[in-house]
């Protein structure tokens, strides 16, 4: 009895404290689809290929203004990563030149234990390219971004273990610019419109189109589609995988030990019954 | 016990026994320890929280040797652990999960007791050493979100510090002595840091006093019915050993689960932001188990006589927590247990959803409907201590009780 009354108080409370956060909730950012990630969930892992596609599209389009400072061009042929041999990964390297007082001029051709050098010398000189704007270092900025889910959806979030909302936020972020503002929407001058940003008005300008990256397609694969929205996923995708590089390891020692624990778990209760099995209690 | 007691088996365990009496000390503390027979799994959360402050002690000493406290190298150095220390990742997402699993089994703990009444005579220092550990348990928790160095490190951090100026005349003085300057900065971090490595220690302390304390009256029982004889309990091992570490064992499995599927959900985005103290979050909302308080510091928005709102917060925070440690002397009811209390349980209900009401409503911004919200909770949360458990202790007529622990436990086999 008093249970299904503890349930019932609990159901009127918690949507009483609900209905305002929901009705107050109608500014005009609109819903984020969560994406399908191939590392999502209890088995999740990266995409070799896909990440490989991001790191083009970063490379060739993003690299110009977002540093990635926590990045070393190592990491590229590392495990569960893009997968790039290390030779490919020496030879990328070589493309760049990093700073290094300790030798003559002051500057160097990359190896691979380089960390990803930035576009900018300084913050501010970064912020007088971009019209005052500081392009965030992508190192973990997967993490650092995140969508509010409405009321009740949120705690499913903790048993389904919902972890992509950086990523899901950057791929809509991508995709949600508007050619002009909406109607009595004030644009300061230099600012785009996106629905996604954080009070509409972001400083970057749209940076893909279809058909602005050419993705190389090895034989025997499909072909991918040349978009937009491909670029923004798989450059969001390889975000993930630069902010959180051991995350299929993590998964995979996970999954072991949860079946590790939930069989000891078993076992430990079957001895306490047996232990405690002459006591009344 | 007598039947039970320590007897040295060899001369050595003799000698031993002469001079330092450990072998007998195991014994007779966590072997034969008389343990009432009834506990449920509410009585496991004990062993389950030596088990959390043993887990955030060994990880937070490896941690400690490769984080380093510096506002420039703080929030890169917690990555270096993620990315390049061997088992970084997993020991970093255990320290900082394990937080949070600590508060749920402390808030567990702590409401187990409430229910119970295993606060009242004779374990009123048992409990107030307990509500001690989990203030102290709160700071140490506080400053060990500052360390990584993110946005709602250093905003949190600002935030919670600046509650000290609110104190009349040393409050400046204060303020200054915790940040160890004017704003928040790298000599905050530092002492924060080295007061995050402390007070662990001076818990682990108080946590051998709390468990001494426990051991003289010995458990209170789901029934709060006073042990009579040698037939109510059961010793200690294997029982309840084995009954303990059996919970500690379920309670591992949604800590793992958090910390290889989802490390990163109990945290804030923003915290991996590096800390920058030109840009303000949009909302600065403290960990989770610290929002009850926080809406109660909240909820004071308006000045009284000379008190104006901000050391009114304060006084109301402080008054939140001093209610817990007079909890022994408000409810005067001399039954225990909220089993055999038929209008309190009730209160206790809404107590607890009072309590959770709190929780969320600290999340949320300070406008609207949750102003208004964050009041009634407040209000009620002191009406409960102040004043529903001193008149229920008066006024409530409990239900008959059983004379004793095996009479309750036959009757209910019989049943």
């Amino acid at each position: 009895m008093i249970k299904t009354k503890t349930v019932l108080v609990t159901l009127a409370l918690v949507f009483g404290l609900a209905a305002p956060a929901m009705a107050a909730d109608t500014h005009s950012t609109p819903h984020i689809e969560k994406q399908q990630w191939s590392f999502a969930g209890i088995f999740g892992t990266y995409d070799r290929n896909q990440l490989q596609r991001g790191f083009q599209v970063y490379r060739e389009v993003c690299a110009s203004c977002h540093g990635a400072r926590l990045i070393a061009f190592r990491n590229l042929s590392e495990e569960d990563g893009p997968g790039f041999s290390e030779e490919q990964v020496k030879a990328l390297a070589a493309e760049y030149e990093v700073a290094d007082p300790t030798v003559e001029g002051g500057t160097r051709a990359a190896v691979p234990a380089d960390r990803w050098p930035s576009p900018f010398p300084t913050e501010q000189d970064a912020r007088d390219a971009n019209g005052g704007s500081l392009p965030p270092d992508f190192s973990v900025l997967a993490k650092a971004r995140g969508i509010v889910d409405p009321f009740p959806n949120w705690i499913f979030n903790y048993f389904t273990g919902y972890s992509e909302g950086g990523v899901d936020y950057i791929r809509a972020l991508l995709l949600g610019y508007h050619e002009e503002a909406p109607a009595g929407f004030d644009l300061p001058e230099g600012k785009y419109y996106n629905d996604y940003f954080p009070g509409h008005a972001i400083g970057m300008a749209p940076p893909l189109f279809d058909e602005q990256v050419v993705y190389e397609v090895a034989e025997g694969q499909a072909e991918v589609p040349l978009t937009a929205e491909q670029y923004a996923t798989d450059v969001a995708a390889f975000m993930m995988w630069m902010a959180e590089p051991g995350l299929p390891g993590r998964k995979e020692t996970g999954f072991r030990v949860l079946l590790f624990l939930f069989l000891f778990a078993g076992l430990l209760w079957a001895t306490k019954r047996r232990i405690w099995a002459g006591i009344e209690h | 016990m007598s039947e039970h007691s320590y007897v040295p088996g060899t001369a050595a365990e003799k000698w031993l026994d002469d001079r330092l009496p450990v072998a007998r000390f195991a014994k007779e503390h966590l072997m034969d320890f008389p343990t009432p027979k009834n506990l449920n799994y509410w009585w496991t959360f004990g062993a389950i929280l030596v088990m959390c402050l043993a887990v955030q002690i060994v990880t937070g000493i490896i941690l400690a040797m490769h984080y380093t406290p510096n506002v420039a190298m703080a929030f890169d150095s917690v990555e270096h652990i993620r990315r390049d220390v061997n088992g970084g990742r997993i020991i970093q997402a255990t320290h900082a999960v394990g937080a949070s699993m600590f508060f749920l089994a402390l808030y567990v703990h702590i409401f187990r007791n409430l229910f119970f009444g295993s606060y009242k005579a004779p374990r009123e220092i048992l409990y107030i050493i307990g509500v001690i550990i989990f203030i102290l348990t709160m700071a140490t928790a506080f400053m060990g979100y500052v360390l990584p160095w993110g946005q709602m490190s250093f905003w949190g951090a600002t935030v919670i510090t600046n509650i000290f100026s609110a104190i009349p005349v040393v409050g400046e003085s204060v303020l200054q002595l915790l940040r160890g300057g004017f704003a928040v900065g790298n000599p905050t971090l530092n002492r924060f840091f080295s007061l995050h490595y402390l007070l662990p220690f001076v818990i682990a302390a108080l946590v051998a006093l709390h468990i001494w304390a426990l051991h003289v009256p010995g458990n209170n029982n789901p029934i709060g019915v006073d042990v009579k004889s040698t037939r109510d309990t059961v010793p200690f091992h294997p029982y309840y050993t084995m009954k303990d570490l059996f919970a500690m064992v379920l309670f591992m499995i949604p800590f793992a689960w958090f910390i290889f599927f989802a490390p990163d959900i109990l945290g804030h985005p923003d915290n991996y932001i590096q800390a920058n103290s030109q840009v303000t979050p949009a909302h600065i909302v403290p960990e989770w188990y610290l929002l009850p308080f926080y809406t109660i510091l909240r909820a004071i928005d308006f000045n009284v006589l000379f008190i104006n709102s901000q050391l009114g917060g304060v006084i109301a925070m402080a008054l939140s927590m001093i209610a817990l440690l007079v909890v022994p002397w408000l409810d005067t009811a001399k039954v225990r247990s909220g089993l055999f209390r038929p209008v309190f349980k009730w209160f206790y209900l809404l107590f607890l959803i009072n309590f959770i009401g709190l929780t969320y409503l600290g999340a949320q911004p300070a406008e609207g409907i949750y102003v208004v919200l964050a009041k009634v909770c407040t209000a009620y949360y002191f009406i409960h201590f102040f004043v529903v458990l001193p008149v229920l202790s008066r006024i409530e007529k409990p239900l008959p009780l059983p004379t004793s622990i095996s009479e309750n436990v036959l009757g209910k086999a019989h049943a």
